[in-house]
């Protein structure tokens, strides 16, 4: 007994059984998990909706489902997508996990405030799910008044009060990073050695902590205008509907950079160790981070470009909009200039890493289009906005977090996927939802609203090449799925440090120990400092 | 005495008992700083409406009972003294003094929302509730409705904001409970401190409500 006990290495997965262990766990690396399932099952969850919306659409006429259906379909779609998937993804179960391994800390600085933050989104969730089987929800993910208000025979304030419950776990999470990144970094570990994934997680936060109290504060205002018509958005009193959408659309633009931010952190973590060289100027990419976050509370009016706001706050924000893309487009930049010269691999996580640059280079180009004010009144409410934003969501954080995944699974689990299933696989997704979008755009373009069950049969055959890209999607989604599930018994063993990273999460056994680190490491060097580590690691064999 | 005696409520994560203060302490204000995103967007719906309709908020305004309101003020004023008295009680140790202090604190809040709730009642009474009931004497039947908006902004911010004085009330008992116990002392008292931040935070919101509220059409009368 005592020999099989030595024998076997602690970690944080056997360091305690039963299902109390994780009910009640404290550690980040167990909620990170509680996370990356409750996610998974709303990502998976979120896209048989999508598979519904893309069958009924193979054809001109309704054909699979009635028109009230469909409605619910594309809003249930987008409310577990974006509330439940996208929102949670990166920051919940990547940042959770490795945010504080990468400062060199023992865990979050709220471990119980962690806790309480999934079991906060699990009950947001639940209101959603309550609200899908009674009967859905058909105002869109939007809920724009006065028909979530006044008119729509459907579940919005139980879908409302999922969102708002699911937004308190987002505030604690961003509250529980801020903290950290403030108060819990190792010994030398200096904001400028912080990893840029961990600046990306902090920038992430920032809006998460600004913007989110404001959403929930919108659907306070919206449940009692439904249930007490207290007319702050009613016409007939003097109420403004258009007030509701700046409101929603103060928070619900920013969200979209938390929905993207963490993703590009990610992309930062793989471009270098890929490529095994530093960042190239870091300090840009990571002030290009908070910069995005800045800016994101600044550009909300452009998605009211046609709902009645004055010209001159359109003008403005179509200005401010344009800005957004000096950030992002020093992200990029930066990633091809690191990669110019590198010694580049083409594992799996590279070619996620790929993928994304790619894709989202076209939904950030074509940003540029929906910004623009005479461009946008063409294009506003087609499939072009709907590709667009599908190409930085799909395209783009999906695009990461499966990379990133990739990546540190070894270090979650402690063994490798197969290598060649999971090449194919992130082949199949950037085919699929290439084949997926694409078509949308120009289906926008031609003038095909979103949102709507049925259209002329001219466009039949995008819709068809677009449904046909969605299945190719699926199974790109599923082989993940299959090939994770099937690693964790017959993955080979994979080591403290496959990919010879530099974050001192490679520093750490692999599944790492309960604590972390066995002891509190003490940071010597700049982020991504390849040369240091090969002599570190000369030293170790010397 | 050995400083180690104390760290039974050092938690596991932290390395130092002033890094575990230094923690709670930056969490609460970036809760307060959500807090005033939340009150924020109600203000920004106070502010548009203001602006559109001076002339019903106005005469909403002066059926206010401002001698009511400045009480609640005071009261809460006088609160916020004691919570920083029990703050300092508990820093120089006075475990008597904390408790004192704690259970003046809650009174004083409790003062402030029996006001509160007597006004409530004041205003279904005179069907300044909105609804079908709804009636503002004086305005003009253009004005009822933006009239009534004034009456659910002021439902609504002072609802919450008596939502948030009855979570500091939860706050204080716990405080009061722990502070029997004997749990804190001059080297631990975080959860004092920051429930004295919480606390002082609740009555600056109310510090703009009374004004908004109550005092904006004051020169009319």
């Amino acid at each position: 007994m005592i020999t099989e006990a030595l024998q076997e290495r602690e970690t944080y997965l056997n360091a305690s059984y039963g299902i109390k262990s994780w009910l009640l766990t404290k550690d980040h690396k167990r909620i990170a998990l509680l996370y990356l399932h409750t996610i998974t099952f709303f990502f998976f969850l979120g896209g048989i909706f999508a598979t519904l919306i893309r069958l009924e659409l193979l054809t001109p006429k309704g054909t699979l489902v009635s028109a009230d259906t469909y409605s619910k379909l594309f809003t249930l779609h987008g409310v577990i997508m974006v509330f439940f998937f996208l929102i949670p993804s990166i920051p919940a179960t990547l940042g959770n996990f490795f945010l504080p391994m990468m400062i060199g800390a023992k865990d979050l600085a709220f471990p119980r405030i962690n806790l309480l933050s999934w079991y906060l989104l699990v009950i947001g969730g639940c209101f959603a799910l309550y609200a899908m089987l009674a009967g859905g929800v058909d105002t869109g993910w939007t809920f724009y008044v006065p028909y979530s208000s006044n008119y729509s025979n459907t579940y919005v304030i139980a879908t409302g009060l999922g969102i708002f419950i699911a937004g308190f776990s987002s505030i604690l999470t961003g509250l529980n990073f801020i903290v950290t990144v403030h108060r819990m970094r190792a010994p030398g570990m200096t904001w400028f050695r912080l990893p840029l994934f961990v600046w990306s997680n902090y920038a992430t936060a920032l809006i998460q902590v600004l913007g989110t109290p404001v959403i929930a504060i919108t659907l306070v205002l919206l449940i009692c205008e439904r249930t007490l018509h207290i007319g702050i958005f009613d016409p007939s009193r003097g109420g403004d509907p258009v007030l509701f959408q700046h409101l929603f659309w103060f928070y619900s633009h920013p969200a979209v950079y938390i929905m993207v931010l963490p993703g590009l952190g990610v992309i930062s973590e793989l471009v270098s160790v890929f490529a095994k060289k530093p960042v190239f100027g870091y300090k840009v990419v990571a002030f290009s981070s908070v910069a995005i976050a800045v800016l994101g509370f600044l550009v909300w009016g452009h998605h009211m470009f046609v709902s009645g706001q004055s010209v001159y706050a359109g003008l403005v924000f179509s200005f401010l909009s344009y800005f957004v893309a000096i950030p992002s487009a020093i992200k990029v930049f930066n990633w091809t200039a690191t990669l110019h010269g590198g010694s580049i691999s083409y594992a799996t996580p590279m070619l996620y890493a790929f993928g994304f640059i790619g894709l989202f280079t076209v939904g950030g180009l074509t940003g540029l289009f929906v910004a623009c004010l005479g461009v946008d009144v063409h294009v506003h409410d087609t499939y072009f906005v709907i590709a667009h934003f599908h190409y930085i969501m799909v395209g783009g954080t999906i695009m990461a977090y499966l990379g990133g995944l990739h990546y540190w699974w070894p270090k979650m689990s402690g063994r490798m996927y197969p290598e060649g299933w999971a090449k194919l696989s992130a082949l199949v997704i950037y085919l699929g939802f290439n084949l997926t979008f694409f078509p949308q755009f120009i289906l926008g373009y031609l003038g095909m609203p979103r949102r709507y069950w049925n259209y002329p049969e001219e466009f039949q055959v995008l819709h068809v090449m677009s449904t046909a890209g969605a299945s190719v999607l699926a199974v790109g989604y599923l082989m993940p799925l299959i090939y994770f599930m099937w690693s964790l018994r017959y993955g080979p063993i994979a080591g403290p440090n496959p990919w010879g990273a530099t974050g001192l999460e490679w520093r750490t056994s692999s599944p790492p120990p309960a604590h972390n680190f066995d002891e509190t490491p003490v940071v010597t060097t700049e982020a991504y400092d390849y040369a240091a580590l090969a002599a570190m690691e000369e030293a170790k064999v010397g | 005495m050995d400083s180690h005696i104390e760290l039974p409520e050092l938690q596991e994560q932290f390395e130092t008992p002033e890094q575990q203060r230094e923690v709670s302490t930056l969490g609460m204000w970036i809760f307060l700083v959500t807090e005033i995103m939340f009150f924020g967007g109600l203000f920004m719906a106070y502010t548009i409406y203001r602006r559109a309709f001076a002339g019903a908020f106005g005469l909403a305004s002066n059926t206010m009972d401002v001698w009511l309101g400045a009480a609640n003020t005071a009261v809460l004023i006088c609160s916020s003294f004691t919570m920083v008295l029990a703050v300092r009680a508990a820093k120089i140790g006075s475990r008597k003094a904390l408790i004192v202090f704690l259970i003046l604190t809650i009174l004083f809040g409790s003062v402030f929302l029996g006001i509160k709730a007597f006004e409530w009642n004041t205003k279904f009474v005179e069907h300044h509730v909105p609804g079908p009931t709804f009636h503002l004497e004086g305005a003009s039947a253009g004005d009822q409705g933006p009239a009534q908006i004034f009456f659910s902004l002021y439902f609504t911010m002072t609802g919450l904001h008596a939502l948030h004085m009855i979570i500091g009330e939860g706050l204080m008992l716990f405080l009061l409970w722990e502070a029997y116990a004997g749990r804190y002392s001059p080297s631990y008292y975080t959860p004092v401190d920051i429930g004295g931040l919480y606390w002082h935070f609740v009555d600056i919101i109310w510090i703009f409500l009374f004004p908004l509220l109550y005092l904006i059409a004051r020169h009319q009368h």
